[in-house]
């Protein structure tokens, strides 16, 4: 091969320990799990609340949430977390030559339609996190961890699911 | 000793400090494992790909272990580590909802940022669409809170649903997730996938 190789991923089980001990030191230190759904959320309430104040306050949803974090949901462990996501994911790209803007997909699908399902993909994943209190990585990750019943029906139900669609998305993926 | 900051070693501040070096632990380790690309977690679903599997399993069993020997040294109070709640319904529909949008968007939310972050377009597109997921739950809030509420079990934990110690539980976790390793990598032989 003459072409510029690109750096291989990391051994899967070994990026898995090194996953579950960033799970268990956010345990250790602020004795919680990771998450990614709830600093969207942070961010929504926060849109929502600055756009309309008084349809806000009135709902449910955005007030009880707000009150929970001193009225200032994006000071919050999540999103702090989130942040440093963004960070340690482009250092990952950047050192294993990764950083590229493109619209990745099989290509026997147009990119016009990879965009169509990733939008509704993200809409329904955006949806269930909230119905579901958190989505892989809160739910699902997290909660195995601490042995937690509902992280488990989570993960099952998350990936039961996408296991039983799988035939009908085929041409999206294969 | 831990967890640090409900036993008051660290302030909050530096707690908030400490979410930011370890989420760049998680987005890093996500990154390195392929999970900024959705077409990689997706080959879970056709087997092949089965590195979401493998990863995902042994970070959940890595850190399972983990807590418990930290409890069994006495280093963490597990009594005051947050378990996640159940209700029943609700994380069962919530996760059949996800499970639809992992297979037709690609990534999870976590993963949509990793992606993100090293330029991938669809994985923007993704977060957008979380942003208006989020949004369409917060506007019908009424409408999903008797489903949001309903079965409320707990915390439960799952050696206590099933009336066994932790560490058989445990071990019972990690056979289950070793069975899969198995399957995974002989899925990854019968289901060969084309470089991309």
């Amino acid at each position: 091969m003459e072409t510029v190789k690109k750096t291989k991923y990391m051994n899967p089980y070994l990026a898995g320990v090194l996953l579950g001990l960033v799970v268990l030191s956010a345990n250790f230190v602020s004795g919680r799990g990771l998450g990614a759904s709830g600093a969207v959320k942070s961010a929504v309430i926060t849109s929502v609340e600055t756009i309309a104040p008084i349809h806000a306050e009135k709902s449910k949803f955005y007030s009880s949430y707000s009150k929970a974090h001193d009225g200032k949901p994006m000071h919050s462990w999540l999103v702090y977390q989130m942040l440093g996501v963004i960070v340690g994911g482009f250092a990952s790209g950047a050192i294993s030559n990764r950083l590229t803007w493109k619209v990745e997909h099989n290509p026997g699908i147009t990119s016009r339609k990879r965009m169509i399902f990733a939008l509704a993909g993200g809409v329904l994943f955006g949806l269930g996190s909230q119905l579901g209190r958190g989505c892989t990585s809160g739910s699902a990750l997290s909660g195995m961890a601490v042995l937690s019943l509902g992280g488990f029906i989570t993960m099952a139900a998350i990936f039961g699911t996408a296991f039983m669609l799988a035939y009908f998305f085929r041409k999206l993926w294969i | 000793m831990g967890p640090l900051v409900v036993n008051e070693i660290i302030s909050e501040n530096t707690n908030l400090l400490l979410a930011f070096f370890i989420g760049i632990g998680f987005g890093f380790v996500l990154e390195q494992a392929g999970f900024s690309s959705s077409r990689k977690l997706a080959g879970v679903f056709y087997g092949y790909d089965t590195v979401v599997l493998k990863v995902f399993f042994t970070g959940a069993i890595t850190a399972m272990i983990g807590l418990l020997f930290f409890s069994l040294f006495g280093w963490i109070d597990l009594s005051i580590v947050y378990v996640n709640e159940t209700y029943l319904w609700s994380a069962i529909v919530g996760g059949v909802i996800m499970g639809a949008g992992f297979i037709m968007g690609g990534y999870c939310p976590g993963t949509s940022f990793c992606g993100a972050a090293i330029g991938k377009i669809d994985a923007y597109i993704f977060i957008l669409g979380l942003f208006i997921g989020v949004f369409i739950f917060g506007e019908g809030f009424n409408l999903f809170e008797p489903l949001f509420m309903a079965e409320f079990m707990g915390y439960p934990r799952l050696s206590e649903f099933f009336g066994l110690t932790e560490g058989i539980t445990a071990l019972l976790v990690i056979v289950a997730a070793v069975i899969m390793f198995w399957i995974g990598e002989w899925a990854e032989k019968k289901f060969p996938r084309e470089e991309y």
